[in-house]
């Protein structure tokens, strides 16, 4: 473990071993909240990182300036909707899914992005870094335009990526504790029905018997599960063990691992199982387009599929919902050959 | 006979919202939408309601038919200016409650959202939310002027919160995390993340407590950290309540006081 290592490390000298006993301790106090709360403990060989926190960063000995871009890229993170009908196009903020100011293990944690990236990604089909990975879900999980490359927002972002990466080191060999949104396993049989049910009486309060969520005052209180005003059917969440994992681990909100395993599957796949703007790969034929990204990725989603409540074939339509286009120019293909 | 009408009238009042709801497009889950609605009103000791949605449901057919569940729905905050005249003593004229250093708060009802007022009053009275000061108020009251007396203090101008002017600065700060970002080490969630931007409400279920006196949110939060008060939809407030320590329920409190309550 990545704690035993930094005191082995570090039991030599006559002045750290203080410290890294500060920050075994620190380590231990962090997981055992986490298995407090239904997680389970890292592995022998995980690598744990506590990403720092806003008030960390005004301590941090680092440039004012730097703080500041910092501090956009928090604010845009937690706030995205700031950027309505410019680059996102829905209810949705980054904080939406990623919880905990994107620091929240289990809740796909944004730092690990910043130290493995640049890096081949099979959703695309080639190498990514930072700023294509967030512009990723710019366009998939905001059905937005992404930020420009190498704009002052973009970079505010990609800061606070690194920023919460502090300390860790580049391409780390460890598997990351808590990274993405690990899914429990996925059971024998999952129920529409059930799902249906499940969603009314623990999620409909919040976020509406129609998915369409809760704004007040301009704001997004609780984010639209589908519809026009949620994510578009390219985005991570509409696979179904990436919504079981959301779900299972975080919700409903303050109280994560309290539904079982079949629930948070049959609430996923009723969720997801419900129409959403296009996604912005659409050919202009459903099927033809969940048989071309079905191996990378609709393989395990809903998309191009009839849905047996109602005989419905999901995701057959061109509606691109708020967003007055389909796909942003970003998204190209990218060879080194 | 009398308590049956009051389940009737409850149940109108799921009615109501749900054939609202169907004449929006959607994806057509009648029974669905219905059962949403009923659990909006239920609370974890009264989960039976869900259960109890056929014969609500024909209640709720014999109301519209007779032409009275309108009257149920809506409160007319003209009459409840005169049902008001039982809250005043402690409530005050304007609604603004008063902040009691030591002893019991009573809460700001100005400018709250009526029907998240009419919910709590309805389960104080059935037991599901324990408040020995209101139980003789609320006994007097049947669901017609609990309606109009939560749309009387709804309309009301928000008055100003108390009780957290003399906080020192380290308590305020610690107080503006815990509402606007939450604590996540502990996960503790922010208020804000439920009770809405500026956490001045959101919704019928949420309420603004901004602007609130800082002894009744302190009371409340510790109400449910010990499960004392548990009306809360899937125990949202409980979890969170039960995660913090009363340090923190001390400063969120004296925070929350501090914050302006325009537009509840």
């Amino acid at each position: 473990m990545m704690r035993t290592l930094l005191t082995v490390t570090l039991s030599g000298c006559v002045m750290l071993p203080v410290t890294a006993a500060a920050n075994d301790d620190k380590t231990q106090a962090y997981i055992d909240q986490l298995t407090a709360m239904g997680f389970p403990a890292p592995n022998e060989n995980q690598l744990v990182h506590i990403p720092p926190s806003m008030a960390d960063l005004e301590e941090a000995d680092i440039h004012p300036e730097l703080k500041k871009v910092i501090r956009r890229g928090y604010g845009l993170f937690t706030n995205t909707q700031q950027l309505r009908g410019k680059n996102v196009f829905n209810n949705m903020n980054c904080s939406s899914c990623h919880l905990g100011e994107g620091r929240m293990p289990f809740s796909a944690p944004i730092w690990p992005a910043a130290v493995t990236l640049p890096g081949y990604r099979g959703k695309n089909g080639h190498v990514n870094n930072l700023e294509e990975r967030i512009a990723g879900c710019f366009t998939y999980s905001m059905n937005g335009q992404p930020l420009e490359y190498g704009s002052d927002d973009m970079l505010a972002l990609s800061a606070y990526h690194q920023w919460l990466a502090t300390g860790v080191e580049m391409y780390p060999k460890q598997p990351i504790y808590g990274r993405g949104f690990p899914a429990p396993e996925r059971p024998a049989e999952l129920s529409y029905t059930n799902g249906e049910k499940l969603y009314q009486e623990n999620c409909a309060v919040c976020h509406g018997e129609n998915g369409t969520g809760l704004r007040f005052d301009g704001h997004t209180v609780f984010p639209a599960p589908w519809g026009d005003m949620s994510n578009n059917w390219g985005a991570g969440i509409v696979r179904l063990h990436t919504a079981a994992g959301f779900i299972k681990n975080n919700m409903p909100l303050g109280q994560p691992n309290s539904l079982t395993d079949q629930e948070a599957w049959d609430i996923a796949f009723y969720m997801d199982s419900q129409e959403r703007p296009q996604d912005p790969r659409y050919t202009g034929d459903v099927k033809e387009t969940a048989e071309k990204f079905g191996p990378t990725f609709h393989k395990h989603s809903m998309y191009g599929q009839v849905r047996e409540s109602d005989g419905k074939l999901l995701g057959d339509h061109d509606n691109t919902g708020d967003k007055p286009f389909l796909k942003p120019d970003t998204v190209r293909s990218r060879t080194f050959d | 006979m009398c308590i049956s009408i009051f389940a009737f009238r409850r149940g109108s009042l799921a009615l109501l919202t749900f054939v609202k709801q169907e004449l929006r497009p959607h994806y057509g889950y009648k029974h669905i939408t219905i059962s949403a609605k009923a659990y909006l009103f239920r609370t974890r000791e009264r989960q039976s309601t869900v259960s109890k949605l056929p014969v609500i449901l024909a209640a709720i057919g014999l109301a519209t038919t007779a032409g009275i569940a309108s009257a149920a729905v809506s409160g007319d905050p003209q009459n409840g200016k005169e049902v008001a005249n039982l809250c005043v003593a402690c409530h005050q004229a304007d609604g603004s409650g008063k902040h009691i250093e030591g002893g019991e708060s009573w809460p700001r009802l100005a400018g709250l959202n009526a029907t998240y007022l009419a919910k709590q009053l309805r389960d104080i009275k059935d037991g599901s939310r324990t408040s020995p000061t209101m139980m003789p108020f609320v006994n007097m009251l049947d669901d017609q002027k609990i309606a109009d007396v939560a749309a009387y203090y709804s309309q009301l101008e928000p008055t100003t919160g108390e009780g957290g002017n003399n906080a020192d600065e380290a308590l305020l700060k610690r107080g503006e995390q815990l509402a606007e970002r939450g604590d996540w080490s502990q996960y503790v969630v922010s208020c804000m993340s439920c009770h809405g931007p500026g956490n001045r409400g959101a919704g019928d279920v949420f309420p603004g407590i901004a602007g609130q006196h800082a002894g009744y949110i302190e009371a409340q939060l510790k109400s449910w950290k010990e499960g004392t008060r548990k009306n809360d939809p899937q125990d949202l407030m409980g979890s969170i309540a039960r995660r913090m320590s009363d340090t923190d329920i001390h400063a969120v409190a004296v925070w929350l006081a501090t914050q302006n309550t325009a537009s509840n």
